[in-house]
């Protein structure tokens, strides 16, 4: 579990004790750079290539007469397009991550709170529970949940049996599920950052706020949710992005009216005839969005240790 | 248009994407194209056929020396012999031709199969995608021979291409059966399950009926879903229709989506919903009734055209003009259209047979199906329930309606 404690746990507090580094000597440097070598590579053909590539094609024309065909432009019409056309899966996108990572935190933190300090002999077995899913591939694991939420599956079944649910009702199809796969998704993303944080926070200091007569509740919200936030941070960031931008619950679970944005960006790629330049249009509005989001979110938040 | 399978098109290409291996030279390529893109020179956007380009350049036909045949086609669509689980048709004209002929069922939806192979058709030079035979719908068959992106047939080395059932002879997108030969066909109508639905259903009004609300599914193939309603709005489509009309046949969907009555417009993974209870009827592909009755061993599922009228829609061979065993793709053509082989599939695929004489060796095979008019329609069968295949679109008409579409469909 020692690794495990460390995610999210570089910079200072990583940090190792005892005197400066040591000035690093001319080979050194080169060293260095040797070592960021393959990173660079790396970032340089799959990330910056690709997105050049990607802003070429979202400001394209299309072959007047050739639905289809493009010329290179400098044309921010899809922009237009992407922004005004797709406002309300935008605003869905948002929404249900938001409401997806929200509902993570609040399942993960006492499950991580559990496994840091309650579990004593049963942490192992928890943490298995939790990483036991990325066993199978989380399409799968969706598709499963189609049958498990059916509308002649046990979930539905009992809800109706129990007159929670009108005998018309369902719960595939719906928004509710949509978010309730999102969040089933990403949970582990919230718990692991939580659980570490929480896991290497020294428990003498969480005694002494009891030692300083604050109470469970107090010591609580004044000492250990502040000593865990690294880890709430971390763990919003991994849950909100990649569920802002997720299409698989959409597509799986959800209608076709609660379709987000990466149900569009699929669609104009694949099946709308000349839908490449809204499709990367799409993409790129999609980052910038999410981008200043985080950004005004760790500003706020944001703690010099997660940094 | 193959749709038997339990999986979502999506969900499977999802996962073919996660286990691809990627060869090296592939690889290379990528990162190659990764940095051209750096020097800011990346490979600009292909050009539209007419736009002053030369005569179609064929690459040299290798036949007489390779004796080899690769065959793009969807999944479950051709006979498998379930003890040796082997494609029987295939291994005959293996051994008859001596061509080594690889099949792979490589097209789980049109879209995404095409949009994989369409950047290496476009290249120039084009690059080779390795298949002698794609197998696509109606309305990409027509996309793919608009832009020029497979080759002319030469059919006097088809003989049996004759045999091709007269009404699929002359078909808008290709008139004259010049660049393509129907697979197999299929109508779409309305599938339901009689004890579920506890009545009869006719016409797509019943559809829309009150209790039916949230357990209809239809069809994410435009054509169809749309086709059937304008058909049921006194629209032939098969002639002229006009924009307006297509519109207000996609507002009933639109219409049907908001007031609850559709659950979900869905491809190929449809059949999941009416296996799983989530829906109990709906717009449907014909072969696949036999394929759910089997399935859910209920023999209750039913397949109508509505009384207003059917669907007729095809999957087409098509060589890609990259291919450079054109000789040997067209005996493999000529070999399926044989009455006997043709019947051979047919019992396997339960879709319409393209091939006239197939009748009567289907008689010998299964009488029963041999009478089915799912398999064998009659040319009067077809008039007399007003069955029409979707006129081949212009390529405006197609980029406006595949956006208005996407729009229906929430996206």
């Amino acid at each position: 579990m020692t690794a495990l404690a460390h995610i999210g746990s570089t910079g200072a507090g990583a940090q190792t004790p005892g005197g400066p580094a040591p000035e690093p000597t001319k080979k050194g440097g080169i060293t260095a750079y040797l070592l960021l070598l393959p990173g660079v590579l790396w970032l340089l053909v799959f990330f910056v290539a690709p997105m050049a590539q990607l802003a070429a094609v979202s400001l394209q024309s299309q072959f007047p007469g050739y639905p289809g065909y493009y010329y290179r432009d400098v044309n921010f019409g899809s922009y237009v397009t992407a922004m005004t056309e797709y406002l309300p899966q935008f605003g869905r996108s948002l929404l249900f991550a938001g409401s997806a990572t929200l509902l993570a935190f609040v399942l993960a933190y006492p499950l991580a709170y559990a496994m840091a300090f309650k579990a004593g002999k049963w942490r192992g077995l928890m943490m298995i529970c939790v990483i036991a899913p990325f066993f199978t591939s989380f399409i799968l694991r969706t598709i499963a949940w189609r049958q498990i939420l059916a509308d002649e599956g046990p979930v539905v079944g009992a809800l109706k049996w129990l007159h929670v649910m009108p005998s018309s009702g369902r719960i595939t199809e719906t928004g509710f599920a949509v978010v309730a796969g999102l969040t089933y998704n990403f949970l582990p993303f919230m718990v692991l950052p939580i659980y570490a944080s929480l896991e290497r926070a020294d428990p003498k200091i969480i005694e002494a706020g009891g030692d300083l007569y604050a109470n469970g509740l107090t010591t609580f919200r004044r000492v250990t949710l502040p000593m865990s936030m690294p880890g709430v941070l971390a763990g919003t960031l991994l849950t909100f992005i990649p569920a802002a931008g997720d299409y698989v619950n959409a597509e799986l679970l959800g209608s076709d009216s609660t379709k987000m944005v990466g149900n569009v960006i699929e669609s104009q790629f694949f099946k709308v005839l000349g839908g490449f330049p809204v499709a990367a249009a799409l993409s790129f509005t999609l980052m910038a969005v999410i981008l200043a989001l985080v950004f005004v979110y760790v500003r706020r938040y944001g703690t010099e240790e997660l940094l | 248009m193959r749709m038997n399978q339990e999986r979502d098109p999506r969900v499977r290409q999802l996962a073919s994407m996660a286990r691809a291996s990627i060869s090296r030279r592939q690889m290379l390529g990528g990162a190659g194209a990764g940095l051209a893109a750096l020097g800011l020179s990346a490979c600009a956007p292909p050009e539209p056929p007419a736009g002053g380009k030369p005569e179609l350049k064929l690459p040299k036909d290798m036949s007489a020396t390779e004796k080899t045949l690769a065959w793009a086609n969807w999944t479950a669509y051709l006979d498998v012999n379930e003890e040796t689980n082997k494609h029987d048709s295939l291994e005959a004209f293996i051994a008859e031709t001596g061509i080594l002929a690889t099949y792979s069922e490589d097209i789980d939806d049109n879209d995404s199969y095409v949009s994989k192979i369409r950047p290496q058709l476009q290249a120039t030079p084009p690059q080779d995608i390795k298949r002698d035979i794609i197998t696509l719908t109606d309305w990409m068959a027509n996309r793919m021979i608009r832009d020029q992106l497979v080759q002319p047939l030469d059919l006097i080395h088809i003989p049996n291409a004759g045999r091709l059932l007269e009404p699929l002879k002359d078909v808008s997108f290709d008139p004259g059966r010049l660049y393509s030969l129907t697979w197999q066909s299929g109508f779409a109508g309305i599938g339901y399950d009689k004890s579920k639905v506890g009545r009869e259903l006719k016409s797509l009004k019943d559809l829309w009926a009150e209790d039916l609300k949230g357990k209809i599914t239809v069809l994410s193939e435009f054509r169809d879903t749309v086709g059937l309603i304008m058909l049921s709005q006194g629209v032939d489509i098969s002639g002229t229709f006009t924009k307006d009309q297509v519109a207000a046949g996609m507002d009933e969907v639109t219409k049907r989506v908001a007031d609850g009555s559709i659950r979900r417009i869905k491809g190929n993974a449809y059949m999941e919903d009416l296996k799983s209870g989530n829906a109990i009827a709906g717009i449907v592909w014909s072969g696949d009734i036999s394929i759910l009755r089997a399935e859910t061993e209920n023999d209750n599922w039913e397949f109508v055209i509505p009384d207003s009228g059917g669907t007729l829609w095809s999957d087409n061979m098509m060589i890609p003009i990259t291919s450079t065993h054109r000789r040997n793709a067209m005996k493999l053509m000529d070999f399926y259209y044989r009455p006997d082989i043709a019947a051979q599939v047919a019992a396997y695929v339960n879709y319409i047979c393209p091939v006239t004489g197939a009748q009567e060796e289907m008689k010998k095979i299964d009488p029963e199906l041999a009478d089915s008019p799912l398999i064998f329609p009659t040319s009067q069968w077809i008039t007399e329930h007003n069955v029409k295949g979707f006129r081949a679109l212009s390529a405006a008409e197609d980029e406006e309606y595949s956006k208005m579409w996407a729009k229906v469909v929430g996206n």
